[in-house]
Order: structure tokens, then sequence, then C-alpha cells
């Protein structure tokens, strides 16, 4: 924890810098948010609900999903950016170093600038649970808080698939982004809308659904079953397969050599 | 004849050059499905809630999805060529400026090779499958011929267009050398604003007449609107009139900020 907290200051000093630039990158980011946030906003002006599921209700879907994403998108950027660690060889390096490769890989990076689309996405967060009309339990509260922790294992556990692929491809697995960013874009909304098939796959092969659409049936008490309030933790599971290819992947890795 | 066929040399290594990525393509047209399918089961979700308040035909609709996926690549804002931008930030620009070509026309016809290159992969397999769906994802023929062909001219009019606009900030990091900043608003600002996150008919009456006037709209809006049925008569000519406008415009416009930035440039040596 004490050197993690080391790479965080470095990381944070040398972004700090350039501060014209992190604060453009910043706000970059905030709108690329904020412009997911618009369609949104604009779809409902429209249609007001779909589903039987209203605008601030969607929200807290769009928040959650978007504050996990961009939380591993800052702190595990390492991940993200793998590919090229392999590629250039500097793998290798962490290989002889004693300490998890996981902690390494995950400390080689941190992209301050992912903050800003996390800033929005509290700022949607914030407002969705204020107007959602929801009464606010402790059950309900701690649902909620474990919606943010299971989209972050999610999301975690994808980008360990991604770099994970890329033991064996040495480039990015390409079809993987399509959960990632596909998980962003449509986990937007409670999964139930995209009709049954898509439900089951975002509930057994990718449990998005398990972060969203079944305890947000809870939270606003559509539901009172302990299982959909449970159903985030259902995520975590998610985070093991991720870690044993990971696993799997290392024991097959033979460096690029150069 | 021979500053054309300069150019059209450039465009060839470009094009070959992108079709190199054979299996970026391959992951890149799953996405794609991926991509086509979700947002129209997103959007029928929207129309069964409320079908009357649904600003196009459903079909119009479904066409103008997997337009948008076929040609992901010719039009999207995020894409830019990072060699342009090493070579401004660092300096290399002062090689380019040694070949007996217009630096500006240079880099127009590259960046437009490679989204040709990348599109042309693509969009035939998409279209192609789109064509044989079953509904409610079936793409439907253009409604006749001459509508046809006014797509294919506003379409290669949109690129023209999307790329004059990335040269704008490609112009625009002479003076600030630090494109991602730029880059990323440029980017999330054309994307809502020409139609690639929602189309334009879901916006407000009011905030897409607006929209309708920007440079933007005259993307991939207007040919994918067209093909689909949802524009008509004197919509297409006005639209066509204003993109015509706005391409002449912008592409003198990035040349004259070209021409400035280069005039300032002060090469250093070593």
């Amino acid at each position: 924890m004490k050197l993690y907290g080391r790479y965080f200051s470095i990381h944070l000093r040398s972004t700090m810098q350039y501060p014209a630039s992190f604060w453009m990158t910043f706000w970059g980011q905030f709108l690329t948010a904020f412009s997911a946030f618009l369609s949104i906003y604009f779809l409902f002006d429209r249609f007001h609900a779909v589903e039987g599921f209203t605008y601030q209700e969607v929200l807290i879907c769009f928040a959650s999903v978007m504050l996990s994403l961009s939380f591993c998108e800052c702190f595990f950027r390492g991940f993200d950016r793998f590919p090229t660690l392999i590629g250039n060889g500097q793998f290798d390096r962490i290989l002889i170093r004693p300490r998890s490769t996981i902690f390494q890989v995950m400390v080689s990076q941190i992209d301050f600038s992912r903050l800003g689309k996390y800033f929005q996405a509290l700022l949607v967060f914030c407002y969705a649970i204020l107007t959602c009309g929801v009464e606010w339990t402790l059950p309900r509260v701690l649902t909620l808080c474990g919606m943010l922790l299971g989209g972050t294992a999610i999301f975690a556990g994808l980008f360990l698939f991604y770099a994970g692929a890329s033991f064996f491809t040495i480039e990015g697995l390409e079809v993987l982004n399509i959960f990632i960013d596909g998980g962003r874009e449509f986990g937007a909304y409670p999964a139930v809308i995209y009709g049954k098939a898509i439900l089951k796959f975002w509930t057994f092969v990718i449990p998005m659904a398990m972060i969203q659409y079944y305890p947000l049936l809870f939270l606003l008490g559509r539901t009172d079953s302990i299982w959909n309030a449970l159903s985030p933790l259902a995520a975590l599971i998610f985070l093991i397969p991720a870690y044993l290819f990971w696993r799997f992947g290392l024991r097959h890795y033979r460096s690029t050599g150069s | 004849m021979s500053t054309l066929a300069k150019y059209r040399s450039i465009f060839r290594i470009r094009f070959i050059n992108g079709l190199q990525y054979r299996l970026a393509a391959l992951a890149g047209l799953s996405t794609q499905f991926f991509w086509g399918f979700m947002e129209i089961l997103l959007y029928k979700a929207f129309y069964q809630a409320n079908p009357e308040a649904f600003p196009m035909e459903f079909s119009a609709l479904v066409s103008y999805i997997w337009l948008q996926q076929a040609f992901l690549t010719l039009y999207m804002s995020w894409y830019f060529d990072g060699d342009i931008f090493e070579a401004i930030t660092s300096g290399n620009v002062a090689y380019e400026l040694c070949r007996p070509m217009n630096l500006y026309l240079f880099w127009f016809t590259r960046s437009m090779a490679s989204r040709v290159a990348k599109a042309a992969l693509r969009c035939l397999p998409v279209l192609v499958i789109a064509f044989l769906l079953p509904e409610p994802f079936h793409m439907k023929l253009p409604v006749n011929l001459p509508i046809f062909a006014l797509f294919l001219v506003t379409m290669g009019m949109a690129l023209l267009l999307m790329v004059s606009m990335t040269m704008i900030v490609y112009g625009l990091t002479f003076y600030t050398l630090s494109p991602l900043g730029l880059r990323m608003i440029f980017g999330s600002l054309s994307e809502f604003c020409s139609g690639a996150l929602i189309p334009l008919p879901f916006l407000p009456d009011r905030i897409q007449k607006f929209m309708e006037f920007l440079p933007f709209a005259s993307a991939q809006n207007l040919p994918f609107r067209i093909y689909s049925g949802d524009i008509a008569g004197m919509e297409i000519l006005w639209g066509v009139l204003l993109q015509i406008f706005w391409t002449g415009t912008l592409i003198a416009l990035g040349a004259l900020i070209f021409q400035n930035a280069l005039k300032r440039a002060v090469v250093q040596g070593g």
C-alpha cells in the first residue's frame, strides 16, 4: 500500500508538470461523458420512459456504470496499455522484480485525465439519487455501493482479460473492446430493454445486468428479493476467471525479445 | 495533369497501406455488428414506449444505423493521423515541406485515403448482411435511383467535409503544440453535432433546426437521411447547397490556417 502511494505521487507529479495539458484533457474527458449524458437527456425529453423506467432511474444506471468505468480507466490504465509493455519488452523488467505482476502493471500508469469523466458521472449520480424518488434505507444504500463495487470489478475483469489476451496475440485483442465500450454505451440503460436474449448475455456471460438492472429493481422497490440486493456481489465472481486467465497467459508468456 | 497524378499516387500509397490491417478490420467488423444490433434494439424499446413520439420511420432509422456502422471509419470524428501530429510537434514537418507539394493538399489526400481504405474493408460485409437480416434489423434498398445517386454524391462531399474539419485541427496544432485536448474537444463536439451519437431528428425541434445549420450536420447526417428517405424534395436541395457551402468554406479556412502557420514557422537546426 505504501508503495502504491509512492507510485501514485510520482504519477500525479509528472502529470502536473503540464497543468494546461492536464486540464485540457480533463475537460475533454468531461465532455465525452457529457455528450453521452446529453443523448440520454434528449431521448427522454422525447419519450419520457422506456420499459417503465424513467429518466432519473436510467440515470442511476448510466452514472454508476460510468463511475465504475472511469475509475478503472484511471487506475487500471496500465492494463489498457499493456500490449505496449509486451511489445517493447518492458514486461521482462517487471517479471524480475519481487512484486506481483498485477500490482506492477497497475502502477505502470495512472491516467488522471479520466477523472474528468468521473467528475461528470459523479454530478449526474448525485442528481439522480436526489431526484429519483427512492426512499434511501440502509439496505438500499448498501446495494447502491454494491453496484459501484461490482461495476468496478466487471470493468477491472475485462481489462484483465484484455491484457491477458495480449500474452498470446502481442497486440491488443480489439474484440474485447466491444464489451468494454459496449458496456459503457449500452450499460447506461437497464439491460432488460434490449430483450431476453441480450439480458441473458449480460447476466451469464458478462454480468453487466448484475450491477444495474437487478439491483435497480431492488432500489426502486419493485422487488424485495434479497437476491436482487445481493446481485452486485455476484459480479465480483467475474474477477476469478479474469485472474485465472491472466495467470494462464503469464505461464505462456514468451518475451518478444526486443 | 502531373500535379493531379502526384496526389493520386499519394492516395494510392495510403490506400494500399491501409488495406494491410485486415485482422483489425475483422475485429472492427464484429464491433460494428454488435453495435448495430444493440442500437436497433435500444431504439426499438423507445419505439414501443411511445410510437407517436418517434421522429423517423423505424425502417429509416434502421438504414441510418447500418449505414453508420458500414461507413463508420469514413466519418469518425475521433480518427486522426498520429504521424501528422508527430510531424508537427516534433518539427519533422520541415522534411515534408521540402517536397514539391502543397502541404495542405498532401495531408488532405493522405487523411482521405486512410479513411477510405478502412471503410472499403468493412462496408460491404456490413451492408450485405444488413440487407439479408430479418425484421426489425432488415435494411431497405433506397427509394429510387436518383435518390441513390444523390446519396453517393453527398457521401463523397461529406467525406471531404469531414477531412477538412480534421485538417483545421491539424492546422491549429501548429499553434498549440498540444493536440490531445483539442482533439478530444473537437471529437466529442462533432460526434454529438453530426448525429453520430443520436440521429439529429431525435433532438428537440429547435435544437435540431440549429444543429442542421452547423457544418457537422452536412457530414454523415445528410447522406444517411437522404438514403433512408427521411428527408426529401426541397429539404435535400437545401441540404446539398449547405453542404457545398460548408465544404468550400472549411477547406478555404483550413488552407488559410496552414498558410499562415507555415509562414510563421521557424525551423530550428539540429
